[in-house]
């Protein structure tokens, strides 16, 4: 930005005058989006992920993931010391991987904010494919990890 | 659009008056909720003005036929691996990479790339794939990787040519 300013300081107000437009256009998603996470997290806490992870039957524990992975939102440095704390707790590495990869692909939460850029059907069918990618990811690591037997 | 913003601002109040009653007479979820917003807003604070200048800053600088030569019609594989690779410095997550999408598909930016984009912006960020390989170990990023890029991809490109059969155009609402 400072070398935009130098080169050209009416470029550089043009700039964030778009920025600043842009910003302002979205905001209301983002509240709406706030809003749905501040709720989510305090209905689903860190605590109800854990004790759903655990459960004995794996496929059913890749889906419950899967499930609680798409609804939530966790920025990164939250998310992956949770998923390192249930791994020494015996959570299953394919689970995990179901639980993180659905966490950052798929976006119940981001709804509005996908929705405002790309239209309802694109955003659903995005966050369809994502789910079955992270379903995908979940098998394989369970196959590399030797946690299903094939 | 205009029933849209009235529900939206009906969302939004409601959920006010909710949190400032819920602060009036003590009601302990109500609290814990409003410091769920607080923490996640400023997390987002964080990243968003910077994301948001460096769109704008984008959108001066950046020639259209640059876009259109590296992510357009025409720039093939290297397209993806464009696409991949900005993705890889994103910081924050879908939510910033939704804005920067839709700028590079405003300047000519295929559709295939753009779906790659934003995929690959959710699962291969360098800073978050370091930090998940340091709690969960380095064969488990590892594995994820290797099996969500090309699925990623593939994924972008089918989706992208479906839309672009359909006439799809991306329109900002205002």
């Amino acid at each position: 930005m400072v070398i935009s300013l130098i080169v050209s300081r009416e470029k550089t107000i043009k700039a964030l005058r778009i920025s600043y437009k842009r910003f302002i256009n979205i905001l209301p998603a983002f509240l709406i989006m706030l809003v749905l996470v501040s709720i989510v997290l305090f209905l689903v806490p860190d605590v109800v992920i854990s004790e759903y992870l655990g459960v004995e039957n794996k496929f059913a524990g890749i889906l419950l993931a899967s499930f609680l992975g798409s609804i939530t939102l966790m920025p990164g440095f939250i998310a992956y010391p949770l998923a390192g704390i249930l791994l020494k707790k015996g959570v299953a590495y394919m689970v995990l991987s179901a639980f993180t990869t659905t966490l950052m692909m798929v976006g119940v939460l981001t709804y509005p904010i996908e929705k405002q850029y790309f239209g309802a059907r694109v955003t659903i069918i995005r966050n369809a494919l994502s789910l079955l990618i992270a379903l995908i990811i979940a098998v394989v690591t369970g196959i590399f990890f030797m946690e299903i037997s094939l | 659009m205009k029933r849209n913003s009235i529900i939206r601002i009906a969302i939004i109040s409601s959920y006010a008056i909710f949190i400032a009653l819920s602060w009036i007479f003590s009601f302990g979820p109500g609290k814990e909720i409003s410091h769920n917003f607080a923490s996640f807003s400023l997390d987002m604070l964080k990243v968003l003005p910077c994301a948001f200048i460096l769109i704008g800053l984008f959108e001066i600088w950046v020639k259209k036929e640059t876009v259109e030569r590296h992510f357009g019609e025409k720039s093939g594989v290297r397209g993806y691996l464009w696409g991949i690779l900005l993705a890889s410095t994103t910081v924050g997550g879908l939510y910033v990479a939704f804005p920067v999408a839709y700028s590079l598909y405003s300047k000519g930016a295929k559709l295939g790339v753009i779906f790659t984009y934003i995929g690959a912006s959710a699962i291969c960020r360098v800073p978050m794939t370091i930090f998940e390989a340091s709690f969960l170990g380095v064969k488990f990023s590892a594995i994820r990787l290797l099996v969500a890029i090309p699925l990623v991809i593939v994924s972008s490109i089918l989706l992208g040519d479906y839309l672009t059969k359909r006439n799809y155009k991306i329109m900002e609402c205002k």
